[in-house]
């Protein structure tokens, strides 16, 4: 098995909101983070699988990227995640639950039992990472 | 399974040496760092477990508390090697991770429904250490 991973790089605004909370209720809960925000966000996505003996690769790093730019670049580029996207109605976008939405998003785009975890670093000091169980 | 993890950074001084050895057995043990010395250690700790209703696996203001008064506080600007903490063990990276993991894994369970994954040790930018589960 070899693994493989592609780092892509966006910008996003975003506020922690609950939906079926009032604003002084996220304010309690999440701080200064319940406030309108922006961080400079990097994905990294790791593939797993057996090299295909015809083309020396696991999978097309070209067909990664486009899938990244659809799936990832094109929904969160430089948008606000609360607004833009319909994944923070009801949850709030901690870097736990937006991990969640770009790994389940990955999971339909890509062809099963591809996808090792995605690493979502938030800024400097803070990642979250999904592993995928074994295959 | 989901992993969350933060960066710190702390400065101290050590020095690698054993009663147990000569000085000689020190200085070809341990080279350079058998004389007093200090890093800027990078800490970063890993946490997993479910979501709390918050979206979280736990309240990012918590962790960096109990990090603090386990870990920052205690041995910022200390001499690891006659730190309490290392009494019985040589102040290593790899020895500076058992520590900081025995002195955070209780606290955070006991804080949250989250468990202590790791601890990595970036003692300079070349070298890091890492205790605790494997990936």
């Amino acid at each position: 098995m070899v693994r493989l991973t592609r780092s892509i790089d966006f910008s996003a605004s975003l506020r922690y909101r609950q939906g079926d909370r009032t604003a002084a209720e996220n304010e309690q809960l999440y701080g200064p983070a319940a406030r309108t925000h922006g961080h400079n966000y990097r994905l990294e996505v790791t593939l797993r699988g057996e090299v295909d003996p015809a083309t020396g690769m696991v999978f097309d790093l070209a067909d990664l990227r486009e899938i990244l730019e659809r799936e990832v670049m094109g929904r969160f580029d430089h948008r606000d995640l609360n607004a833009d996207t319909p994944y923070f109605e009801k949850d709030a976008p901690t870097p736990e639950n937006f991990a969640g939405v770009i790994r389940a998003l990955l999971l339909d785009a890509l062809p099963a039992g591809l996808l090792d975890r995605v690493t979502l670093h938030q800024d400097a000091d803070l990642t979250v990472e999904i592993t995928e169980g074994p295959a | 399974m989901i992993a969350v993890s933060r960066r710190y950074r702390f400065p101290a001084a050590h020095v690698l040496r054993s009663d147990a050895f000569s000085e000689a057995e020190n200085a070809r043990i341990y080279g350079k760092c058998s004389n007093l010395h200090g890093h800027d250690y990078g800490i970063e700790v890993t946490v997993t477990g479910p979501l709390d209703p918050s979206g979280r696996v736990m309240a990012p203001e918590r962790l960096d508390a109990l990090v603090g008064e386990h870990v920052l506080e205690p041995l910022a600007h200390t001499n690891l090697a006659e730190h309490p903490l290392f009494a019985e063990r040589i102040s290593t990276a790899e020895n500076v991770a058992r520590v900081i993991h025995e002195r955070l894994a209780g606290p955070i369970e006991r804080e949250a429904r989250a468990r202590l994954l790791r601890v990595r040790v970036q003692e300079t930018r070349k070298n890091g250490f890492e205790y605790g589960e494997d990936r």
